[in-house]
């Protein structure tokens, strides 16, 4: 430890080798923790890759051992035996649909609320979002029930209306953008404009909004994703065959007996590969979202 | 005179955001917990208030008290598998956070818990499916004889647990990365100094500082876990094929209620009882922050 903080002594050569030992040591230390790290990472991936791979295969070869990676000889079979017997690219459509108009509602919403409970901390607005913190707890499939009976009355059942109204508003984001509001936009900067004679919405379109764009690109990712992946609430409100989400048809889709693995694989990975490319993309917006979920407390 | 032009436009430009909000999310929430004292089977036009009926029926409804077990189950079974795992992976990649693969491992670690959730089930339904799965391939190399890993009421449970694991993992991972990133490094350097070993630092210094961390990864994961539904869904059909019928969970039991058998009334008061649970775990979290802070 001691050895080579101390540089005005010439080191003994015993010295020197223990430094070298430890060294060595640090160096096996790291690269056994990197081939364990590697093999947990494969192990996590392993479930998506075979899928994919049993995409591309023959029946025959489904029931090989041990299961190939690469297929022997990749067929598209599955996948025209997919499209050919569900709407699959109707369900994809109307997935992105759903979530494309989530992101926008929610980037929206949470913008705006974010802002002014940030900024304009009058007692009114501190009890607005106390109330819009507290229910943030309660989790979506507690109150979907009601729900659904108010997007029936409004007849938008069965529509990507209907599936938006559960994914209007989210809680956690108008948390995200008042916490960066309130750490990276100065008041000066707010009074110095209103001094020159800026109206209060220029100031929120000119000023703000192009200060949070980092913010507002992270929640954009994360509210798109939580829109693809929902189940509960498709699955009640969209029951027909051509609304359906991806997610959902799929789950009923699997359930038919006549359907093998090699189909339901080949639809599982017509939705995975795009999804898991885009994330791949925008791991850098989506990592510091969900990172900043942990700093709440 | 200026304040009071602000605290209009704040109050015009929070409006819409309030009015959907009060929608959405206040008016169902509300409308839940009076739903849960009437009697409703939405084919019959009135709806008698039956105070705290449904919730003593609850009491004695077996399938419910299966799928609140189950459920109760799951949950923990999530837990205790990622916490533990979750810590030490996310120790090991900041101990090489400098390393050129550390993006890579958070990646890999982390895109179950994107990836949309029936095709990733579909995916380790294939691995339990008994005749063409490769985990009854890998048993049978080694000796053990094959089971029928989606058919077996419990063998299906730890399915469902080693699913939503796999999935609640890179989600507690990044979440603990960031703890680790906030510890103070002088610490360590201190504890270095003593003569501390990694693994020793590990465990007297992170653990007990990554606390209020872990407190609420585990909250996270707990409250995911008693609302579990897809994977069941997908993995757990019975012999007739029904989805989700070999495994009872709480969403499940509650849509067929509300959808299948015209009971609203009796669902709400079962995502009442979903609730008090959820608000039971947050607030122990809470007091046990608080305790901390005392001490």
């Amino acid at each position: 430890m001691t050895t080579n903080s101390v540089n005005y002594i010439e080191p003994t050569t015993e010295e020197l080798s223990e430094g070298v030992r430890l060294r060595r040591k640090k160096r096996a230390i790291n690269f056994a923790i990197d081939v364990f790290l590697i093999v947990v990472s494969i192990l996590m991936l392993l479930p998506l890759v075979f899928l994919v791979a049993n995409a591309f295969k023959t029946p025959a070869e489904m029931l090989s051992w041990p299961p190939t990676i690469i297929p022997r000889d990749p067929t598209i079979a599955n996948f025209s035996a997919v499209l050919g017997e569900t709407p699959l690219l109707r369900w994809i459509g109307n997935s992105i649909a759903f979530a494309v108009m989530s992101t926008i509602a929610i980037v929206a919403t949470s913008a705006v609320a974010g802002y002014i409970f940030g900024k304009f901390r009058f007692r009114t607005m501190n009890i607005l979002f106390a109330l819009f913190l507290a229910t943030a707890i309660v989790p979506f499939e507690v109150y979907m029930i009601p729900l659904y009976f108010q997007a029936k009355s409004l007849g938008i059942l069965n529509s990507v209306w209907g599936l938006l109204l559960g994914y209007l508003v989210m809680s956690f984001g108008i948390f995200l953008i008042r916490q960066n509001v309130i750490h990276s936009i100065p008041d000066e900067l707010l009074e110095a404009a209103r001094i020159d004679g800026a109206g209060e919405f220029w100031i929120f379109l000119h000023i703000v909004l192009p200060l949070l764009r980092g913010a507002l690109g992270a929640l954009a990712v994360l509210a798109f994703f939580q829109a693809w992946t929902a189940f509960a609430w498709p699955m009640i409100v969209a029951t027909t065959r051509t609304s359906y989400t991806i997610e959902v048809g799929l789950a009923l889709f699997q359930t038919g007996f006549t359907v093998d693995l090699g189909r339901l694989s080949a639809a599982s990975a017509t939705v995975l590969i795009p999804s898991i490319l885009l994330f791949v993309i925008l791991r850098r917006n989506f990592v510091q979202g969900v990172a900043s979920t942990g700093l709440k407390e | 005179m200026l304040k009071r032009k602000r605290w209009i436009f704040a109050i015009l430009a929070i409006l819409p955001t309030l009015a959907i909000f009060a929608y959405v999310r206040l008016y169902p929430i509300a409308d839940t917990l009076r739903l849960s004292l009437f009697k409703w089977d939405i084919l019959s036009k009135n709806k008698p208030f039956v105070g705290l009926a449904n919730f003593r029926e609850l009491m004695g409804d077996h399938l419910f008290l299966d799928a609140l077990v189950n459920t109760t189950i799951i949950a923990f079974g999530v837990l205790v598998l990622t916490i533990p795992m979750a810590l030490i992976i996310a120790a090991l990649i900041f101990h090489r956070t400098r390393s050129r693969m550390a993006g890579f491992y958070e990646t890999a670690i982390f895109i179950p818990h994107v990836v949309s959730l029936v095709p990733a089930a579909m995916a380790w339904k294939w691995i339990f499916d008994a005749r063409l799965g490769p985990l009854n391939a890998l048993l049978t190399f080694f000796g053990i004889p094959a089971q029928s890993w989606l058919f077996d009421p419990v063998l299906s449970v730890i399915c469902i647990i080693v699913l939503c694991s796999w999935q609640a993992l890179g989600y507690a991972v990044l979440i603990y990365i960031v703890g680790f990133k906030n510890l103070p490094v002088s610490l360590y350097e201190a504890a270095k100094l003593d003569g501390a070993s990694g693994p020793q630092s590990f465990w007297y210094l992170s653990i007990p500082m990554l606390k209020p961390i872990t407190l609420y990864v585990s909250v996270v994961t707990l409250v995911s876990g008693f609302n579990v539904y897809a994977q069941a869904f997908v993995l757990a059909s019975d012999a007739q094929g029904a989805p989700g019928r070999q495994v009872r969970v709480l969403v499940l039991d509650m849509l067929e209620n509300s959808f299948r058998n015209y009971r609203v009334g009796y669902a709400a008061s079962e995502a009442v009882v979903l609730l008090v649970i959820v608000l039971a775990l947050t607030l122990i979290q809470f007091s046990m922050l608080r305790e901390r802070g005392k001490a």
